[in-house]
């Protein structure tokens, strides 16, 4: 077990090592282009030739790759070129924003979908089942920006119940994290619920679950106690594996709703071309990618006592 | 040796003809009826699209001052029929709409089958080599599987896109149209996104099949790594791939709509879906007309290769 979880670490930091140098490679390996993205287009070749020397862009490139990699790991990214503001300080912010909303959308798809497929899955191919499975077929089908458009079209200009955007601009409000939430609910749900249908249906037919009801227990015992408890532990994985998409979709909607999260700030940073602001999320968003696999890939040996004794 | 092979290759089985086994497959997915109705979605758009110039709709880009965000059914003083409305330019939303499609299904299309030849490249060359090409195949892969996918495009759309020295190169020197040089960039965007996913599922196919019979019986007659990878095992593999390259489809639709969206997709003029939704979501209320139908054309269309991909994967788990 902690031969596997170290092996799994391991491969988790040379992952992120890769990915490091790759991005600094993408961003800062041609230093021209740096400067001319810090100092702005109309400066001549002489300002960033100087500009170049004084932050020391003339060292050799893998010295400065380490010097880069240093300051990354004590948490100093430089400063926002369009803000001009320490990136951290914004990373800080913004991430929480995000972090209320997938908290929200993590909790509510994972009731739903865990209801809905256990339901589905321990009546195969019953009406139920199949009405579920369509039902989610078509959520999943549609893209988060046009669930988006429907539900603002429906329950602000029709309904008038809810704020169209989500700005915060008056500190915290619930009413402006319904429609963001909703959206985000909407398109993940159907996955999660296919996979612990499959999970919960494959269980149903093994050999004791059969026992169980031969046993004479009551269906509700057999479900809940037997059947349940084996068949989430694939659906968990996946979950916490999901957490890669769900953080494509907080862009989307965050953008949407124009929410002050992380999804918008690394959007912009890329489009205004802030490179320092750039780097640094795409390091955090790989970042929480690598670690929720680490934590899947170990949470799933924990959970699944055949391999956690073996 | 040469010789012997091509006397060998009658004995293979006489292959159906592609025609009927087409037929045959369209006569199975008739059983499913949601494979039926996912089918009829894709069929629409794609008539749509392959029919856009012979349809009797106004030009995409013609623009009408009179009628700016007209809302669905419009008819003007001079009995022009706006049965969708039209956008913030006064261009018809129908016309837009089907317009749009082709561009979508043309850019989806070219990029899914850009991605998967590549996937299919790596995955079997991964799976039948093994070895340190194996190795470097799957730690490539492990490495961009790590990017959350719309990180990994805005990363690369960015940095490479139409604006950087690679989009002033392709359109500059080898004198592309905006339009393409947005569209080969995003392929390449696609490709570092998909064709890794797609290299791990064809891996896990290969690692599979190589083990049959037949595929020793290949390489005792001495046949040559690219012939067992091309015409043994990419073929038998084929039916799950089939399904996921539907499922595949699906997502790069709402990816170059999704980048319309965003932006950093097709340049302004053309009818991009995503890019219409962002256009009319700038007039609020009075923009909402023109935000549904796009989002009802890219949810109809993904849908029907979901519920395609459902049918197929149905009637593959029945035989």
């Amino acid at each position: 077990m902690l031969h596997l979880a170290a092996r799994r670490f391991a491969s988790m930091v040379i992952i992120m090592l890769t990915i490091s140098f790759v991005l600094f490679v993408i961003f800062e390996g041609d230093k021209f282009n740096v400067a001319t993205k810090v100092l702005g287009q109309y400066t001549t070749m002489d300002q960033r030739l100087r500009w170049l020397e004084n932050n020391g862009y003339n060292d050799p490139f893998f010295f400065r790759y380490l010097r880069w990699l240093w300051n990354f790991i004590r948490g100093d990214f430089g400063n926002s070129i369009q803000f001009n503001v320490p990136v951290s300080r914004l990373l800080w912010d913004h991430l929480v924003n995000t972090g209320i909303l997938a908290f929200f959308v993590f909790i509510i798809t994972m009731s739903i979908a865990l209801v809905l497929g256990v339901l589905s899955g321990i009546a195969e191919g019953t009406l139920r089942d199949r009405a579920i499975s369509i039902g989610s077929v078509i959520c999943t089908s549609v893209p988060e920006f046009a669930s988006a458009t429907i539900l603002v079209a429906i329950f602000v200009f029709w309904l008038d119940w809810l704020p169209g955007t989500s700005p915060f601009v008056s500190g915290f409000s619930g009413r402006e994290l319904v429609l963001p939430v909703a959206v985000l609910v909407i398109y993940n749900f159907g996955y999660y619920t296919r996979m612990t249908r499959a999970s919960m249906a494959e269980v149903m037919t093994s050999q004791y679950v059969r026992t169980a009801v031969l046993k004479g227990l009551p269906r509700r015992r057999v479900v809940i106690r037997h059947a349940l408890r084996n068949a989430l532990i694939a659906p968990f994985t996946v979950m916490v594996l999901q957490l890669n998409y769900l953080l494509s979709g907080v862009i989307v909607v965050e953008v949407f709703f124009s929410y002050k999260g992380f999804g918008k700030l690394i959007y912009e940073s890329a489009l205004f071309g802030d490179i320092y602001l750039t780097s640094a999320c795409t390091m955090v968003a790989v970042f929480v990618a690598v670690l929720s696999q680490f934590i899947s890939d170990v949470g799933y040996t924990l959970l699944n006592p055949r391999i956690r004794f073996s | 040796m040469t010789e012997l092979i091509a006397e060998q290759q009658p004995a293979h089985p006489k292959r159906v003809g592609a025609v009927r086994r087409f037929a045959r497959s369209v006569a199975l997915l008739r059983e499913s009826p949601v494979g039926m109705f996912g089918a009829f979605l894709v069929l629409f758009w794609i008539v749509m699209a392959l029919g856009a110039p012979f349809l009797p709709i106004k030009p995409p880009l013609a623009q009408d001052q009179n009628a700016m965000l007209a809302p669905w059914v419009t008819e003007m003083p001079d009995g022009t029929m706006y049965w969708l409305g039209t956008d913030d330019r006064g261009r018809d939303l129908l016309s837009r709409l089907i317009w749009g499609s082709r561009l979508v299904l043309f850019w989806a299309g070219l990029a899914t089958i850009v991605a998967y030849l590549v996937g299919m490249l790596l995955g079997v060359t991964a799976g039948y080599r093994g070895g340190w090409w194996d190795e470097v195949i799957s730690f490539l892969g492990n490495v961009l599987l790590s990017f959350p996918l719309m990180v990994l495009y805005l990363v690369i759309l960015s940095r490479f896109g139409p604006s950087s020295e690679l989009g002033r190169y392709l359109a500059v020197n080898l004198g592309l149209s905006p339009t393409v040089v947005s569209g080969v960039i995003i392929i390449v965007a696609v490709t570092f996104g998909t064709a890794p996913q797609v290299a791990r599922i064809v891996r896990g196919l290969v690692l599979d099949l190589k083990t049959r019979d037949y595929i020793a019986a290949a390489e005792v007659r001495g046949e040559r790594p690219l012939y067992i990878m091309i015409v043994e095992l990419l073929p038998n593999a084929r039916g799950p791939l089939i399904v996921d390259a539907c499922l595949r489809l699906g997502y790069v639709t709402i990816t170059i709509a999704l980048l319309g969206y965003l932006a950093l997709g097709l340049p302004p003029p053309d009818p991009d879906w995503g890019k219409m939704i962002s256009d009319a979501q700038k007039w609020g209320s009075t923009g909402m007309n023109a935000m549904l139908w796009p989002a009802f054309a890219i949810s109809s269309l993904v849908l029907g290769l979901n519920l395609l991909a459902d049918g197929l994967r149905e009637i593959s788990l029945r035989d």
